[in-house]
């Protein structure tokens, strides 16, 4: 790599330490210095993914909850039922787990850290650790008791491993008292954790 | 690329242990299970890490109890689904 390069510096580019971090700044450097992508390319993906958070999955949700026909499309194909709403997820494939009062659903990446990040945007950096990801497929109770959310003995827990293709997204209850609500006020409801499983959606009290 | 396997069918994991880019845990490796979906036809990540998209295979996602995995669990009929190639599997004997 030469040092008269014309692209724009990124702040920690230099400040590489690890093995991995000076990986990626000298794969970056080359993809730029071979023309495959220029900085502008790889910048402007980083914002597509930076524009993207819960708002996107929170919609889905309120639309589903009001929704009973979009529900069974998006619990057939949750890809195709989110490109109604105009959101692409990419070529990975959604799969929506939903909740019921007879089962909790709750999403794990044993192997690495996947993660809808098309509906939710980047992962909180709890989902990458290695306690959470052991321990959620081992004892979710207890995990899902740690982040205040216990799930009745007459509830199943369903734990999701997502080992390959699969991206996925819970759909939570719809809390009680919320009948006529508009999908927007219903979004509000639906936060991140809700959508990992990890937490149940808001009640109405608490927006 | 026909399914050999159904939602329903009870299967067994394979128990063999390769290197390189393999996506089946190790955990699961061995454990009975039943299959939840199929969810379409992927290419082999054991190739496709290596930059070779040659080798399509069926996926599924396979339901196990958490006391088939485990050997014990917080409560019976608490489940965990994963997603396994049809490779990794054989059918329950």
């Amino acid at each position: 790599m030469s040092d008269d390069h014309d692209h724009p510096h990124h702040p920690e580019h230099h400040l590489a330490s690890t093995y991995h971090e000076k990986l990626t700044a000298a794969v970056i450097e080359l993809l730029a210095e071979k023309r495959v992508l220029s900085p502008a390319q790889i910048t402007e993906s980083i914002d597509i993914m930076d524009a993207r958070g819960p708002s996107l999955g929170a919609k889905v949700v309120a639309r589903a909850w009001v929704d009973p026909e979009f529900k069974k499309r998006l619990l057939a194909d949750g890809s195709k039922a989110c490109k109604e709403l105009g959101i692409d997820v990419g070529s990975l494939k959604l799969v929506v787990v939903e909740n019921t009062p007879q089962a909790h659903n709750v999403i794990v990446c044993t192997l690495c850290s996947c993660y809808p990040k098309m509906l939710l945007g980047i992962p909180p950096a709890w989902y990458k650790t290695k306690a959470y990801r052991s321990r959620t497929a081992r004892e979710p109770r207890k995990v899902l008791r740690e982040f205040g959310l216990e799930v009745d003995d007459k509830v199943a827990v369903r734990v999701h491993d997502s080992t390959a293709d699969m991206r996925y997204l819970v759909l939570p209850m719809r809390p009680a008292a919320t009948e006529g609500w508009s999908e927007e006020k219903l979004a509000e409801l639906v936060t991140r954790d809700a959508m990992i499983g990890v937490a149940q959606a808001n009640e109405p009290i608490a927006v | 690329m026909n399914a050999r396997f159904s939602p329903g069918d009870r299967v067994r994991v394979r128990e063999w242990y390769p290197p390189g880019h393999v996506r089946t845990p190790y955990y699961v490796r061995g454990k009975r299970g039943e299959i939840e979906r199929v969810c379409g036809t992927f290419n082999n990540p054991e190739r496709l890490a290596y930059g070779r998209a040659d080798d399509p295979k069926m996926l599924y996602r396979v339901r196990f109890t958490q006391d088939e995995v485990w050997g014990r669990s917080e409560r019976p009929g608490d489940t965990i689904d994963i997603e396994i190639y049809e490779h990794w599997l054989e059918p329950e004997v």
